[in-house]
């Protein structure tokens, strides 16, 4: 390269570099694209339903919550929950035609991730409407909570396998040493799932309805200790879907607009023997995605925290900066996640702990719940007044090892 | 507290980069690899250093004592196990099993040794005792 053109190459990139700064990381996206459309399956049971009709459903709900159809959907996002070769086989099944797509996986954390490449997409120009969907039916098919089918090119296999590693005892080892290191204790955690019990007796749909106390928490059975049985969400069938568009496309349509003005996503692993279970890489997408929307962790009135176990719930509340590091078990006590009694609202559908964990993946009912706040349509009963912010946030994968988090934040507009 | 698994342990399925692990592993010896590009040891093991990407990477025998990191016990009277991150002396830690417990009280810090089990197959497989 000529040195005057190399020359300029490099102030062109300062000045981006300083546009960056300044304006935060993804200014090119932020605030382009809004969030049309929102559906969750009402099913907790799909005998008679495939997981690809569970996908179409779910399409075909957001489409209709927005006012769109079928045609106008020009990008599509699914992941490792969709069937066959997924994005391709779910376009086909569902007659899409579309000009971009995404099928990242990163485990339940997923849809939100996708909502955010989605409005990168959109602000690139690649796509007007995107699709989002996520369905499954594990329950009806019996499916434990087991970690998928070993992939045997997978490097970490064969030093992980002779050990057993399920979901349940890679999320117990985080709680553990939360518990050593901070002198977390098991009724603290109890109060996440009284808070989603709570929640769930208004949900007409949710899997557990009866409202439980911390005792009956601490006393159901160890399931992988610390970690009881209540600790843990639900195994349920059904899925979600949401509909992201252009700004002008949002206007035209006779909908409340749920704006997103900020993301983050990050992974997290053992770090190859550096390891430090302390914290989630929450720990990274969080900061991102606030830095992005220009807002902090106060300004949110609503929060949709993914729940697959209590102490994910915990540990992404301190990395998230609602609370500091070691003081989200004092932060989740005496009802404080709870609508209308705590300061930070949470998972008001009920969650993955009592509402829905639909495909074991519960990115997709954390942003459906985050949008029912800001469009002022969750049950009146946990509905948070005057809900201008709120937060979707999640981690797929495992904990204690490989994960992703991803971070949403959504403004009413 | 139980914690002896009488489970069948999986049998690993080592690729080239790792056979001389596992060969290892037979022979009563924990293994860790070392970069001797940026001097860094790493756990699982890779050809490539993770820290800096040199080629350069050659195995250590590591001491074989370490302190538990965190650990989980899951399944009832038999089927019982501990999940486990130990952590070296060599500061690396690695997820395991810990086994021969039965009487002692597991606790975050308590010092272990390497101990090798059979798995379904008959490869010893390196797990972590009370020292
Ligand atoms: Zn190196």
């Amino acid at each position: 390269m000529h040195e005057v053109t190399l020359c300029i190459c490099k102030l062109l990139y300062k000045i981006s570099n300083w546009l960056v700064w300044r304006h935060g990381r993804s200014a090119i996206s932020k605030g382009k694209a809004y969030i049309v459309g929102a559906y969750e399956h009402p099913t907790r049971r799909a005998d008679t339903l495939s997981v690809a009709r569970i996908h179409a459903d779910v399409a075909k709900g957001a489409l209709e919550d927005a006012g769109l159809s079928l045609g106008d959907i020009d990008g599509y996002f699914c992941a490792g929950d969709a069937p066959g070769l997924g994005a391709a086989s779910m376009i086909e099944y569902l007659g899409l035609k579309v000009r971009h797509m995404d099928a990242t996986d990163c485990g339940g954390s997923a849809p939100i991730l996708h909502v955010a490449h989605a409005a990168q997409a959109i602000a690139m120009g690649k796509c007007d409407v995107a699709l989002v969907t996520l369905g499954g039916r594990p329950r009806a098919a019996g499916a434990s909570l087991a970690l998928r089918a070993a992939d045997g090119d997978a490097p970490e296999l064969q030093f992980e396998a002779p050990y057993a590693p399920l979901t349940q005892n890679l999320y117990a080892l985080v709680a553990r040493r939360h518990m050593h290191e901070f002198g977390t204790s098991s009724e603290q955690l109890a109060w996440i799932k009284v808070a989603a019990s709570h929640h769930a007796q208004h949900n007409v749909n949710a899997m557990l309805r009866r409202v439980v106390t911390v005792e009956e928490v601490v006393n159901s059975p160890l399931v992988a200790d610390p970690l009881h049985r209540l600790d843990c969400c639900v195994i349920s069938d059904g899925g979600g879907a949401v509909i992201v568009a252009r700004g002008e496309i949002a206007r035209s349509l006779d909908r409340p607009r749920v704006k997103i003005i900020g993301s983050g996503e990050a992974p997290k692993n053992a770090g190859a023997g550096k390891l430090d279970l302390s914290y989630s890489a929450a720990a990274f997408s969080g900061p991102i995605a606030f830095a992005e929307a220009g807002i902090t962790p106060a300004d949110i009135k609503y929060a949709s925290i993914y729940d697959s176990f209590t102490i994910t719930v915990l540990v992404q509340l301190e990395d998230l900066g609602f609370c500091p590091k070691g003081e989200g078990g004092r932060f989740v006590a005496d009802g404080n996640l709870i609508s209308g009694i705590g300061k930070l609202p949470f998972n008001t559908d009920g969650g993955g702990l009592c509402n829905n964990h639909p495909a074991n993946r519960g990115g997709i009912t954390k942003i459906i719940e985050a949008v029912r706040h800001l469009r002022a349509e969750a049950h009146p009963q946990v509905q948070v007044a005057n809900c201008d912010l709120a937060i979707a946030s999640g981690i797929g994968g495992a904990l204690a090892a490989r994960h992703v988090a991803a971070t949403l934040i959504l403004e009413r507009d | 507290m139980v914690s002896v698994g009488k489970r069948k342990i999986a049998a690993p399925s080592p690729h080239p980069e790792t056979e001389e692990y596992w060969r290892a592993a037979a022979a009563g010896r924990l293994l860790l690899k070392r970069c001797l590009a940026c001097g860094e040891p790493h756990h699982y093991p890779r050809a490539i250093c993770p820290f800096c990407l040199s080629a350069d990477t050659t195995w250590i025998e590591a001491s074989g004592r370490g302190r538990i990191y965190s650990y989980s016990t899951m399944g009832v009277a038999e089927a019982a196990y501990t999940l486990a991150y130990v952590t070296l002396e060599e500061g690396v830690t690695m997820l395991t099993n810990i086994v021969d417990c039965a009487e002692c009280e597991l606790r975050v810090g308590l010092q272990v040794k390497v101990v090798f089990e059979p798995c379904d197959g008959g490869q010893p497989v390196p797990m972590f005792a009370p020292a």
